[in-house]
């Protein structure tokens, strides 16, 4: 009996050595913060994603289907935006502009769409221009098909790179054994295209028969978080996971990164999903979680105004609701720090153009982390 | 041997008045199991724990016991808002999930009576529709 209880010791113990990323995934809180966190738009319901015009004003995305306008303190619905279908994690979803939006004026929109012949919605990119408090020219895009009735997993977020290439990353619609490893289907994928939203010659499956010739990279599971790591122009993304096993991909042309296949996590019920946390030809993240935070929303930090935080990594917690920062030593995470503990399920995450860092959070609105000095 | 009858009849008809369900409410509930993989085990888990502080459980919940219309109205229209639940104070949000009024029955009947939560009267579409915003 006394054999039996130490050798369990020692197994639990083992195991815990042989869990790769021990360090990694202990989190810290700061002792001194270097923030104090202002709430500047309030009374939001889920803002999906926002992003900052070039006047400095607001536009936010809320998850029911209004596109609002913040500026001077005030809120303006934005009319004219396209019918989202609002079921489970499906809604209005991510904002962006083009990088030349001065230029040309062209906002970018994700969300769960009905549109089609069957029941149910997909997700969608569209673009429009802002006139008069209207959304007008709207333009879809790209409407992944077919519809489901599932109310999982529609990704979705919209970045640039500095070629001007658009990605936006679509989840797997709660269907992991038919959609992320099929090249001719859509779901768990990140798409590139044009702005205009033609596919480039250049896409890693323009030349594959049946493939849905917008991928630029597959096996995902349902990424909520996208950005450009502007020093060295890369896309990153992050993903949920199932329970455990939420990752950080740096995303490379036509790679398949594994789901279901192989993967940090287990079911929610917790039986296994697969033995296997690696395969040949199948992408490792840079990060894993476990247990799963639930990321939502991604921003690099440029700016200088945060003591060290120049160039780590912010990342939302819906799960355990806070912000996340993870410091980075090239593609490598060294620490992981807590913060704004509590506050409520974060969903999205900017720096904005004067260097500051805004953090949307359901149920309460859009703080602005004014630095402390 | 006389006395054996009417004790085994007694604990017949107790055991059939202890397991008696309500026409319909079994395939509800199996129709339930199938939004709840869908729409809820993300945050309050396969065995409805929850996680303390953060999502409220369903599993032996005094609120869904003591709560029935806001409990349909949650699942209808979404929570916002501070609720106790199990003598622990939530305050976030839910947003509504978009489902038809038959499925917000089908998964209520299905969390209500699972893990140790029971109900007397099974939820019925027509409660769910006279549920207003």
């Amino acid at each position: 009996m006394k054999n039996s209880i130490i050798l369990s010791c020692i197994f639990v113990v083992m195991l815990h050595y042989s869990c790769a990323q021990n360090i990694e995934n202990k989190v810290t809180t700061p002792n001194i913060p270097v923030f104090e966190a202002e709430l500047l738009v309030d009374q939001l319901q889920v803002p999906w994603g926002f992003t900052f015009l070039p006047d400095g004003s607001l536009l936010i995305t809320e998850k029911e289907g209004t596109l609002i306008h913040f500026s001077n303190g005030k809120k303006t619905e934005i009319s004219n935006v396209p019918e989202v279908y609002q079921r489970g994690q499906g809604g209005l979803l991510d904002i962006a502009l083009h990088p030349n939006y001065e230029e040309n004026g062209w906002i970018y929109l994700t969300y769960a769409s009905p549109e089609g012949e069957e029941k149910g919605g997909h997700t969608a990119l569209m673009r429009a221009k802002l006139k008069n408090n209207a959304l007008t020219e709207n333009e879809l895009l790209y409407k992944a098909r077919p519809n489901t009735t599932k109310g999982q997993h529609f990704g979705s977020r919209i970045v640039f790179d500095n070629e001007g290439y658009l990605y936006f990353s679509i989840g797997e619609r709660g269907d992991r054994e038919v959609n992320p490893q099929d090249i001719t289907r859509d779901g768990g994928k990140i798409y590139r295209l044009y702005d205009n939203g033609k596919i480039p010659e250049d896409n890693p499956f323009v030349g594959v028969d049946g493939a849905k010739k917008a991928i630029y990279s597959y096996g995902h599971r349902n990424p909520q978080g996208l950005i450009k790591n502007p020093e060295t122009g890369e896309i990153w993304d992050h993903e949920h996971g199932p329970r455990g096993g939420d990752e950080i991909n740096i995303i490379k042309k036509g790679a398949n990164y594994g789901w279901p296949v192989v993967t940090y996590g287990i079911n929610y019920s917790g039986t296994p999903i697969t033995e296997k946390t690696e395969m040949e030809g199948m992408e490792q993240p840079i990060h894993y979680w476990v247990p799963s935070i639930a990321p939502s929303g991604m921003a690099y930090v440029t700016s200088d105004k945060y003591k060290d935080w120049q160039g780590s990594l912010l990342v939302g917690s819906l799960a355990f609701q806070y912000l996340e920062r993870l410091v980075l030593d090239g593609t490598t995470v060294i620490s992981r720090e807590k913060l704004m503990a509590d506050v409520g399920r974060v969903r999205a995450i900017e720096e904005g153009p004067d260097g500051l860092i805004y953090v949307a959070v359901e149920g309460k609105g859009i703080y602005k982390l004014v630095p402390k000095n | 041997m006389k006395i054996i009858i009417p004790i085994y009849l007694i604990l017949i008809i107790t055991l059939g008045a202890i397991l008696y369900q309500e026409p319909g409410l079994e395939e509800s509930m199996e129709r339930g199991v199938e939004i709840y993989a869908d729409f809820c085990v993300t945050c309050h888990l396969d065995t409805g724990e929850g996680v303390p502080y953060t999502f409220p459980p369903l599993a032996k919940s005094d609120y869904l016991a003591n709560n029935r219309e806001a409990s349909i109205h949650a699942v209808k229209f979404g929570l916002q808002g501070e609720i106790e639940v199990n003598g622990i104070s939530y305050n976030s949000a839910m947003s509504a999930m978009g489902l038809e009024d038959e499925e917000v029955a089908d998964v209520l009947n299905y969390i209500m009576n699972s893990w140790g939560n029971t109900q007397n009267e099974m939820v019925t579409v027509a409660e769910v529709e006279a549920i207003e915003k």
